[in-house]
């Protein structure tokens, strides 16, 4: 098993024939992706190397039954890209996009409060269940399967702890990356109960950084909810204030948003946690006594 | 995007919110005009991007033009945490009878803007969260159906308002949020909000934070930014597309990936140094836009060694391996460079940089050793 997507993903891109759509589109196919349909609106009856594009989502979910997207629209357009594919009925979103305005993210989260979908993202690599599918911009070749479930705030700094952990023969179910803006789809937590209903993940790496404080509700749900062992690892120690690091949503603004704040929440929960990223590949081998 | 205090209140007052008659100066002479013209007692305020003014003797009330050219002498070209000024905003008085505290602000974790009131105003907010948390009144609002007038009155009933004060409080809150949204403000706030002896409602001090990622869409606000006032790195970066933020320390420091980079400025701090900044190159292998990055990185004079943090992806490591050397070449560095490149094709990369590089840079293989070797050299003072 695996969370999120699988063998059974049929998977939509939005925004296949832009330059990273397109890009990434031939990397998911290359990994093994059932990529079955593609949307720009437009070039609705072209295909790209050989997925049939469309029009609209709705369009392309009733000729090909696309479970779930992938969106690598621009900007100002993403929110839009979201919403129709929430109403055609996809069950698992991934928004790529970075740089989407706050405020279309606060339309579309409360949005999908009436609804059963899953939205990951925006600003995130995506997500990838080794062997199985990629919904992602990850880069396959470092993943190997098994049994560690990775969910992380960061693009590269999932790789390099996925790499720490191929090198170690220690195989991962799936890897989320959650995003790094201030307001995404879904939190640690829903990621972290998806793992701990996973009978094939065995242990999880959470991958937390400076800004909200997300990462000590997810602390609190560990502690009191959950029997799967988790690692982690918080990046932003050296953070000062008001300052915007890199990702739109890391930013220590006082209180809880600090690294030091986090990791007191982790240790105060229980929760082994790496002070670098070579020591969560140790810490992990350590759990699994490997 | 932070916005001073006298944007912002331009922008405010456009929205229908009520705020003082203010002049700027940016003379001490243009000071004592706007005195002379407003007439009465006027406050000399700082215009600066950081919090703490007053303390740091920023704002002064005087009663003459002249006392506001002598306070405007000391308040121009004064230092306020890092932030020189070089505006000063001139207001009227008024007589204040009760001050208040109004904002709106974004709820990362209920995804929802946050209305925060409080009848304590003219202190900050976090001040009156820790001493009094009663007076604290905090209010959601579902952004697909906008603030309801219900939430108005709870916010007015629970501070015992009533008549002209409770509908000038209202009004603006209903402006304040409607600002909210139409600036695509991560933050706005009214400290203190107060109701004059007169009895009207006045935007007294605010401030207004944009989100940087809407600003396509506000091109008046974008254009509002103070290029003068940003550091000359930083703005360098921002201009090339670069993340980067200047810090105190002496390693200078780039990778690619936000959270790669905030993980190598631990590691750096662990083994011992000081990092001089962030910059996240992003993916690729882009030598011209590794160069920029190099070239910004060590134009700081603080930066003794450079530590250059790769984790190969999509992009591998032979190719970026062959994209620094290219952007080393296009630079005139002779500070000591670390590398360290790891992952798809990581050892390619590693030997291609083994065969060709300058004297000045070093591989390392690992994060740990690449931070020690890094801080190692910036002690040595980048010999």
């Amino acid at each position: 098993m695996a969370i999120l997507v699988d063998e059974g993903t049929r998977l939509l891109v939005q925004g296949i024939t832009g330059r990273e759509g397109a890009f990434h589109t031939g990397r998911m196919l290359k990994g093994g992706t059932q990529v079955v349909a593609g949307v720009t609106p437009g070039k609705g009856g072209q295909d790209f190397e050989g997925v049939p594009v469309f029009n609209t989502v709705e369009e392309a979910a009733k000729e090909t039954g696309a479970n779930a997207s992938v969106i690598f629209v621009p900007p100002p357009f993403a929110a839009d890209a979201v919403f129709e594919s929430l109403d055609s009925g996809m069950s698992t979103i991934c928004c790529i996009t970075e740089g989407i305005p706050v405020h279309d993210m606060l339309k579309v989260s409360n949005y999908m409060r009436v609804k059963e979908a899953t939205l990951i993202g925006p600003n995130c690599p995506g997500v990838l269940s080794p062997g199985k599918s990629n919904v992602s911009i990850m880069p396959g070749d470092i993943f190997t399967p098994g049994n560690i479930g990775i969910v992380s705030r960061s693009g590269t700094l999932t790789y390099q702890i996925v790499n720490e952990l191929t090198q170690r023969d220690i195989g991962q179910s799936t890897a989320v990356g959650i995003g790094g803006d201030p307001i995404i789809g879904t939190d640690f937590i829903e990621i972290l109960k998806k793992f701990e209903g996973d009978p094939e993940t065995e242990c999880i790496v959470m991958v937390g950084e400076i800004g909200g404080n997300a990462e000590q509700r997810a602390a609190e749900y560990i502690q009191s909810e959950m029997s799967t062992p988790v690692v982690a690892y918080i990046a932003g120690f050296t953070a000062p204030e008001g300052k915007t690091m890199g990702h739109a949503g890391a930013i220590v603004s006082g209180g809880d948003s600090t690294a030091e704040a986090k990791s007191q929440a982790l240790q105060k929960a229980g929760i082994q946690a790496a002070t670098n990223p070579t020591e969560v590949g140790d810490l992990v081998a350590r759990t699994l006594g490997v | 995007m932070d916005l001073y205090e006298h944007q912002g209140k331009e922008l405010l007052r456009e929205h229908g919110l009520e705020t003082l008659q203010g002049i700027v100066a940016e003379t001490p002479e243009e000071a004592r005009a706007a005195a002379e013209k407003l007439g009465g007692p006027v406050a000399v305020k700082a215009q600066v991007l950081t919090g703490g003014r007053g303390k740091a003797g920023g704002i002064k009330v005087v009663h003459s033009p002249d006392e506001a050219e002598e306070a405007a002498r000391q308040i121009l070209g004064m230092d306020i945490r890092g932030h020189t000024v070089r505006k000063v905003l001139v207001e009227g008085g008024a007589e204040i009878e009760s001050e208040m505290y109004l904002s709106v602000t974004v709820d990362r974790e209920a995804k929802q803007p946050l209305i925060l009131f409080s009848t304590e105003g003219g202190v900050e907010i976090e001040e009156v969260a820790e001493t009094n948390p009663g007076a604290i009144v905090r209010l959601h609002v579902d952004p697909l159906i906008g603030l309801q007038p219900y939430q108005i009155r709870e916010i007015t009933f629970s501070a015992d308002l009533s008549g002209d004060t409770a509908k000038g409080v209202g009004k603006t809150l209903q402006n304040l949020y409607s600002a909210f949204q139409k600036l695509d403000a991560s933050l706005v706030e009214i400290n203190p909000l107060v109701v004059t002896a007169d009895g009207k409602v006045l935007t007294l001090d605010s401030k207004v934070t944009v989100d940087n990622s809407s600003l396509y869409r506000h091109k008046d606000i974008a254009d509002l930014h103070d290029v003068e006032a940003a550091d000359p790195e930083e703005q360098r970066a921002q201009e090339a597309g670069l993340q980067y933020v200047k810090l105190e320390g002496d390693v200078g420091i780039l990778g690619n990936g936000a959270g790669l980079v905030m993980s190598t400025l631990d590691v750096v701090a662990q083994a011992g140094g000081e990092p001089a900044n962030f910059c996240d190159v992003g993916g690729g292998a882009d030598a011209e836009k590794i160069s920029t990055a190099l070239d910004i990185v060590t134009s700081n004079r603080q930066v003794k060694s450079v530590l250059f943090n790769i984790f190969g992806g999509i992009t591998r490591g032979d190719e970026v391996a062959r994209g620094l050397l290219s952007a080393i070449e296009q630079t005139d560095i002779s500070l000591p460079i670390v590398v360290r490149l790891d992952g798809t094709n990581a050892e390619e990369g590693r030997q291609i940089l083994a065969e060709n590089t300058p004297p000045n840079v070093h591989t390392e293989e690992t994060m740990l050793d690449a931070a020690r070797r890094a801080v190692e050299l910036a002690k040595d003072g980048g010999q």
